[in-house]
Order: C-alpha cells, then sequence, then structure tokens
C-alpha cells in the first residue's frame, strides 16, 4: 500500500483475502476507516465479519492482500498494531474466577502499563465504565452488561487509538446494550477513539454508527452512511430492509456449527 | 527480559490466584499418590520381588510417585488452555502486545508450582510413612527446581497437544493415551536395569526418566542417581526449551 492510500485513515485494507481450504472466509476486501469514526460491520453469519476482524487484530495471517491499523502493517508489524488496538471479542473473555480490578490489573501488565500510572488508569477505567462498586467482586457474580462493560475498560486501559468490538451487545437486555452504546459514545467523545464494531443489530448499526459496510459471503456489498443507504433504497425503506436488500436478500442457512454454538454459549453467559 | 518477566508473572498471578481461591484439585490430585504408596508400595514392599538396592521398595518409588503426581496434574493442563479458548480468554490475550513466548512460560511457571504443591503433599505423605528423605535445604531447594521443571515440561507438551487437537474431547482421549504409558515406560515403580531392552529404549528417551532419576538422588537418604544430576537436568531442560519452542509457534493457531 501506498502512504497517499494510508494517509489519515485509522484502518486500510486492500484486498484482503482469507481462505480456509476451498473456502474463501474474507475475498479481497477493501476498506477504508477514518480516525475517530464509528464504524460498522454488517452481514449475515459466516459472511466474513470476525474473520475479517480476527485478521485486523493479528489473531489470524490473511492469505493475501494487506492491511494497515494504526498506521502500522498487521504482517510486518504486529506487534505495534497490538500496541494501538483494544480488542473485545464475541466471546466473554473476562476470567469469572477473578475480580473485576485482577481482571483489569492483568491487562494493564499485559499492555506495559507503567506501576506508577496503573493504580489511576484502573480506577479511572472502573469509573468510566460504572464498575467502581464492584470492582472487588468476582466477575462470575457480575450480570451480562458489567462484564461487557468490564471488557471495555480492559480495551480501554491502554488508551487503544481503535478499538475492535465483535458483537458487543450479543445476548444483551435493552438497557445493558443501551448502557454499552452510552460508553463507547463517551469512549470516541472522550478519547477519540476509532471503534470497528461487528453487529447483526440493525437498531445498533443506525445508533451508533458513521459509517457501515455489509458483507456478503466474503467480499463487500456496499459501504455508506446509515442515512445514505436508506435513502437508496426508498423513502420508507428501514436498516432492515437495507441489511436484506445488501446481505443476501434472505435469512441464510450460514455460520458454522462452532460459530453458532459460540453465540449461543455467549448469549447464555450473559443471562 | 524486564518485560518478559513482568507478562510471565502476570500470567502466574493469575493462575495461582485461581489457585487459591479454589483448591479442589489440588485436594483431589493428593488422592492419588496416597493410595499408591499406601496401599501399592506397601504391598510391594513386602513382595521384595524387585530388587532396588539399598533403598526399602516405599522409598524407591516415592521420587516415582511425585513425578506421577507431577505428570499427571500437568498433563491435562492442556484442557484448561482449550477451555481458555472456547471463553475467548486466549484471543485476549494474544490481542495484547504480550510476547507469545511469555505467555507460554507463564503457564509452564504456573503448573510448576502446582507442582512445588505436590512435592509438599508428597513430602508429608512420605514423612508419615517413616520413608527417609534427605531434609536439607539444598536438597529441598533443588527437589523443587527438578519438579518445577518436570511440571514446566509436561505442562507445555501438554499446551502443544492441545494446540493440535482444539477440542476437550479429543484432549481427554489423547491425555489418557499418553499418562499411563509414559508412567510405565520410565524408572518411577521398577529400575531401569530389570526392564526388557525395548522397554528400556523407550525409558531413555521419556523426560520422566530423568526427572524421577534427578528426584532419587535428591530427595531419598542414600538414593543415588544412574545418569547423574548434570545429564538428568541437561536433558530436562533441553527437553522444555524445545517444547517452549514449538508451544510458542503453535499457541497463537488457537485463537484462529
Amino acid at each position: 500500500m501506498t502512504t497517499n492510500e494510508t494517509d489519515g485513515f485509522a484502518i486500510v485494507t486492500a484486498e484482503l483475502t482469507r481462505r480456509f481450504g476451498t473456502l474463501t472466509a474474507v475475498d479481497h476486501i477493501k476498506l477504508q476507516v477514518s480516525y475517530g469514526e464509528i464504524f460498522g460491520l454488517l452481514g449475515a453469519n459466516g459472511a466474513g465479519k470476525s474473520t475479517l476482524i480476527k485478521m485486523l487484530t493479528t489473531l489470524l495471517p490473511p492469505t493475501s492482500g494487506a492491511a494497515e491499523v494504526g498506521g502500522f502493517d498487521i504482517i510486518r508489524s504486529p506487534d505495534r498494531v497490538r500496541r494501538r488496538i483494544g480488542y473485545v471479542s464475541q466471546l466473554l473473555s473476562a476470567d469469572g474466577a477473578l475480580t473485576g480490578f485482577e481482571n483489569l490489573r492483568l491487562s494493564a501488565k499485559l499492555y506495559d502499563i507503567p506501576k506508577r500510572e496503573m493504580g489511576a488508569r484502573i480506577d479511572n477505567a472502573l469509573e468510566f465504565m460504572g464498575l467502581v462498586d464492584s470492582a472487588d467482586k468476582l466477575v462470575r457474580t457480575y450480570s451480562g452488561g458489567m462484564i461487557r462493560r468490564l471488557e471495555l475498560a480492559q480495551a480501554m486501559l491502554h488508551r487503544p487509538a481503535i478499538l475492535f468490538l465483535d458483537e458487543p451487545t450479543i445476548g444483551l437486555d435493552p438497557v445493558a446494550r443501551r448502557t454499552v452504546w452510552d460508553r463507547l459514545l463517551d469512549l470516541r467523545r472522550d478519547y477519540g477513539m476509532t471503534v470497528l464494531i461487528t453487529t447483526h443489530d440493525m437498531e445498533e448499526a443506525e445508533e451508533l454508527c458513521d459509517s457501515l459496510a455489509i458483507l456478503h459471503r466474503g467480499q463487500v456489498s456496499i459501504v455508506g452512511k446509515p442515512d445514505d443507504l436508506r435513502a437508496g433504497l426508498g423513502e420508507d425503506a428501514t436498516m432492515d430492509d437495507v441489511f436484506v436488500h445488501y446481505a443476501g436478500g434472505s435469512i441464510q442457512d450460514s455460520g458454522t456449527f462452532r460459530e453458532v454454538a459460540q453465540t449461543r454459549r455467549t448469549a447464555h453467559r450473559l443471562g | 527480559m524486564k518485560r518478559f518477566i513482568r507478562e510471565s508473572t502476570a500470567i502466574v498471578q493469575v493462575e495461582l490466584l485461581k489457585l487459591v481461591r479454589d483448591p479442589t484439585e489440588v485436594i483431589s490430585r493428593a488422592v492419588q499418590p496416597v493410595l499408591w504408596l499406601v496401599v501399592f508400595g506397601q504391598v510391594l514392599a513386602q513382595v521384595r520381588g524387585i530388587h532396588t538396592g539399598q533403598l526399602s521398595y516405599l522409598a524407591f518409588i516415592t521420587p516415582g510417585i511425585l513425578a506421577q503426581s507431577v505428570l499427571f496434574s500437568a498433563i491435562f493442563y492442556g484442557i484448561g488452555i482449550i477451555w481458555e479458548r472456547d471463553l475467548g480468554v486466549v484471543h485476549k490475550l494474544l490481542a495484547s502486545p504480550a510476547r507469545r513466548i511469555s505467555l507460554v512460560f507463564g503457564k509452564a511457571l504456573a503448573a510448576g508450582f502446582r507442582g512445588a504443591i505436590q512435592a509438599v503433599v508428597i513430602y508429608l505423605i512420605a514423612l508419615l510413612m517413616h520413608v527417609s528423605l534427605r531434609l536439607d535445604p539444598l536438597s529441598i531447594f533443588a527437589v523443587l527446581a527438578a519438579v518445577m521443571l518436570g511440571s514446566g515440561i509436561f505442562a507445555t507438551f501438554s499446551l502443544v497437544i492441545a494446540c493440535i487437537v482444539k477440542t476437550r474431547e479429543r484432549f481427554m482421549g489423547i491425555g489418557q493415551l499418553l499418562t499411563m504409558p509414559m508412567f510405565f515406560a520410565s524408572n518411577a515403580i521398577y529400575p531401569l536395569d530389570i526392564m526388557p531392552e525395548w522397554l528400556r529404549v523407550i525409558a531413555q528417551v521419556n523426560p520422566l526418566t530423568y526427572l524421577i532419576d534427578a528426584l532419587r538422588g535428591l530427595m531419598i537418604t542414600g538414593g543415588e542417581t544412574v545418569h547423574g544430576y548434570g545429564v538428568d537436568f541437561a536433558v530436562m531442560l533441553a527437553v522444555f526449551g524445545g517444547l517452549l519452542f514449538v508451544a510458542v509457534r503453535l499457541y497463537p493457531t488457537l485463537a484462529e
């Protein structure tokens, strides 16, 4: 990628592709996400959202193509990319056998936050996410919304430039989901973080995202602002209409057994 | 180096906190060595069918039972790794800038501390059974070092298997398949020189043999090492280094 292609963008991909045997999960994807933007990745199960996010967070090497995150190449400089990003996976990654504080302390150590700043950063993250009173309780006693907020706190602790959130509100009740949205908007306002979020939830996409891309069978069907995408389909079009139109036209029998099992397990753990 | 130590100790701290909060595993793991020493050891000691030199049979098998306890405890470490993968903990760790070697070494070191706890339990059982143990600080320190190294070897081996099989069901099958043959193809409950030739060859390439050999010399009054401590520790360090090398390369595949 040339410097002109990556200038001013938090995330840039060029022909990014990932194959698993004969299956092409992500197929020559070209995307640009500006700094400070909340960018949504939408698509049916198996559309390639999680595979794309795994490549961008350096968890999965691409088969071909290139990508830069925070100005660094995901293949040549994965360590630098990891320092610039925060990641909340679709799965519940907070450790239930530890307290909220201990989970945050682990993140602080892994992200090399200096000892003298660690206490203040953890206190700030707990306060930001409204978890001060629960900091010393075991995470297994938290509600689903509290766990998600703790995971956001872990992901923001080192002040990343870019946050990757893989279906962060799946399984949450409307109140908890709204609280997570508010915290995400606060993160963008207070810290100028760029957020890339995958979701199935059209209300979430409309409420949060400045721009979004809809994936279908590993390819980008459309990229645009929610209002523009709706307007493109007609006066009364909803985001559901946009999704159905660009994500393959119908609910597919896609998504692997493992993906569906993971989603259900996450929803179950969130109660 | 400072970064490596900080990252590894962060992993160890988490593992030990969990162990302290829920010591069920430590307690349940103590049952098996009690059975081996109290039942198997005492019965076989009466038979006097196995020549163990100047050591009583009970004294001879005590280091073997400690090593067995270390093996059985560490070899199922991979189950926990697969569980962490299913929960997304592995993804979180691997998306952080922490070095892969720190994460894997931290897991191995945590397994080492679990092994050290097993050693304390077996020392207590052996003392109750009047096994003559070497209790000078240097010997105890060396035993703990050997136990921690052995635990690190088997936990890292377990992690490698977990990275290959990736599911708990497959792992359980392989874990069961490996542990008993490794135990019987070692010098844990009979000396190398009474083994048939083919079994002795297998025992010579089994790292458990070198752990038991070192423990027998370090732990038991009058016990001797066949290979020498230098060889025992060198083999264990080399095996650990090799497994660490492989595990560091395979561990990131768990998040794919």
